[in-house]
């Protein structure tokens, strides 16, 4: 056999993967934990944790929030992106190319700086109402994955499919329901997947724009930490993992996750 | 229900690059035309005008007595076939050709059947549970056929529809189209650059450069008769010579080329149309021959050609091509005259700028 592996690379593979997945592992730990406090490795075992998380009302009304915050700051940030992705597709000829760019600029600017000018605007300026101004804010804060991933698959759309549906009597619009979007559907369904996942763990941008009576989950986690640091934490914060990976399963299996290496 | 197309007047710009210039062109009923030329001569957007993917900036489009010019595309009623083809990828062959109907509010059984009727006829009737993807080349462009047909269109139009096929399928798929094109007696526009393919299959075609079209005529007259060096060139004769009348003597003119040599024109058998002209041929059009009237050359390389020998020959107007007859082939070096033949060559007025 000369296919030996070098003991060292062996090493660093374990060393790497334990990196990754320890912290995983540890907050698993910790969640079930039968103590009043975080620990690791977890002493007694019990699922009082995750019981607490549903008996606490900041929490229920917290998680309530934030996945309709989720599920509301993606729709508009849809209706905003796909047309927005269709005519950046359409026109890629006619349109100044640093267009493209503008719709990622919320990634490409640091997200505190973004929740930061938004309560300056939103918040304070125009004087929204929390709820509206987060809504504002998370469609703001996924807008570039709706539009890069939508985009992406309408790059690979050939137009000439939609003239055809026109040359045989389609109006425009109607061949945008009724041919472009079936085609490009998958992306749509991976666009909405990543931004809702991107708004339902965000934190910068939320901790600038809740206020009294309003909040999400992440910023409430942060807030039940600085006064029980409980096991509680750790149980969200399983619950969001657990709920992220699961939609990313969904997608793999359903759509592949090509596309994020796109 | 046989229509005309004419287009008349049509300038059209792209942004502020104008792409068609006064552009006039009658396609009659039952007739196919086609415009050929090299990417970016305009024939592409001839065609979107007509389907209503663009709009002139001035100018009249008439299908029959239909006025298109401000038409929305939707309502122009003109099957497309498209280079590449097009198809929904969502639906399968049945409901991609049943599709045209659909718009026209046909109830799914009667339109499920025209649809399998036209499926058949383009021989694809055991595919029509198929989605594209499924589909070699040839075949979807057949189900593209069969979907621009189904509406029954006054007018047919077909944007470079081969260019994705194989040369052997290519052929096949030219006469195809040809065949059910004259069997619907259906008018058709179709655009290509590919000088074979438009010949073969045209009644008329449109050779178009930068916009305009340089001369619409039969395959037979662009073939023979180009009317200008552009057509000359482009068809294929190779031998492009300019010259310049400089006398005219009882029954000839005489003119001059490119390094002095002369020429007598006898006005019997050659119209000299410009004082400054080209004399252009294929290199069948002149003759390699011994006798004193011709343009004198120095033979080079001969090279076989199977029905002549074809000589590269060095003259004072540069380099020409020249057949001679496989009877007597003849040796580089040798000095002869080049007789061009007048049925075979073409006085055009020279390129005025």
């Amino acid at each position: 056999m000369n296919t030996r592996t070098h003991p060292l690379l062996v090493a660093f593979a374990v060393l790497t993967f334990l990196f990754l997945v320890g912290p995983l592992v540890i907050i698993i730990g910790t969640s079930l934990s039968d103590t009043a406090f975080l620990t690791f490795p977890p002493e007694g075992l019990t699922l009082h944790w995750y019981q607490n998380i549903f008996e606490i009302s900041a929490f229920r009304r917290t998680i309530m929030t934030s996945f309709a915050l989720a599920v509301g700051g993606t729709a508009i940030s849809m209706m905003i992106g796909v047309p927005a992705a269709y005519a950046l597709a359409r026109y890629r000829v006619e349109l100044p190319k640093f267009l493209g760019n503008v719709y990622v600029l919320p990634i490409l600017i640091p997200e505190i700086v973004l929740g930061f000018s938004l309560m300056k605007s939103v918040a304070i300026g125009a004087g929204l109402p929390i709820m509206t101004s987060l809504l504002l804010g998370h469609a703001l804060l996924v807008l570039p994955y709706c539009v890069r991933v939508v985009g992406a698959s309408l790059n690979a759309f050939d137009f000439s499919i939609e003239d055809a549906a026109v040359s045989l009597g389609c109006p425009r619009w109607k061949a945008f329901f009724t041919i472009v979007l079936p085609n490009v559907k998958a992306g749509i369904i991976a666009g909405f997947i990543l931004a809702f996942i991107t708004s339902l763990n965000d934190v910068s941008v939320s901790i600038f724009l809740t206020g009294p009576g309003v909040s999400t989950l992440p910023i409430q986690l942060l807030a039940h930490m600085e006064q029980f640091f409980d096991p509680t934490i750790a149980s969200v914060s399983v619950l969001l993992m657990f709920v992220t990976v699961g939609v990313m399963a969904i997608v793999e299996r359903t759509l592949g996750l090509t596309f994020l290496t796109k | 229900m046989t229509v005309s197309l004419s287009l008349d007047a049509i300038t059209a710009h792209y942004g502020t690059t104008k792409v068609l210039e006064d552009l006039s062109l009658h396609v009659g009923e039952g007739e196919l035309v086609s415009l050929l030329g090299a990417s970016g001569c305009g024939k592409t957007t001839t065609l979107r005008l007509v389907a209503g993917f663009l709009e002139p900036t001035a100018g009249t489009i008439m299908l029959g007595d239909r006025d298109l010019t401000r038409l929305p595309a939707h309502s122009r009623d003109i099957g497309l076939v498209f280079q590449t083809y097009a198809l929904f990828p969502h639906l399968s062959v049945r409901d991609n050709v049943a599709f045209g109907l659909k718009q026209r509010g046909m109830g799914t059984a009667e339109r499920h059947k025209r649809a399998d009727d036209m499926i058949e006829r383009v021989g694809l009737g055991h595919l029509a549970d198929r989605y594209p993807a499924n589909l070699s080349g040839g075949q979807r462009q057949r189900v593209a056929l069969a979907r621009a047909l189904v509406i029954e269109p006054p007018l047919l139009m077909f944007d470079e529809p081969l260019s994705n096929l194989d040369a052997k399928l290519r052929v096949d798929m030219r006469v195809e189209i040809r065949r059910l094109q004259q069997a619907n007696g259906t008018t058709a526009l179709y655009v290509t650059h590919d000088q074979e393919e438009a010949f073969s299959i045209s009644d008329r075609v449109a050779i178009m450069n930068a916009g305009r079209i340089m001369q619409l005529d039969t395959p037979e007259v662009l073939y023979s008769r180009p009317a200008n060096a552009f057509v000359a060139d482009f068809v294929g004769f190779e031998n492009m010579i300019p010259m310049r009348v400089i006398s005219e003597a009882g029954d000839a003119v005489r003119a001059e080329m490119e390094g002095g040599a002369t020429l007598d024109f006898p006005k019997d058998k050659f119209t000299v149309p410009a004082q400054d002209f080209v004399l252009a041929t294929r290199p069948e059009g002149l003759e390699v021959s011994t006798t004193d009237w011709g343009i004198p050359a120095t033979l080079g390389l001969r090279t076989y050609l199977g029905r002549a020998y074809q000589y590269q020959c060095m003259t004072p107007a540069g380099e020409l091509k020249a057949n001679g007859p496989l009877t007597n082939p003849l040796e580089p070096g040798l000095h002869v005259n080049l007789v061009p033949q007048p049925e075979q060559c073409c006085l055009l007025p020279a390129e005025t700028a």
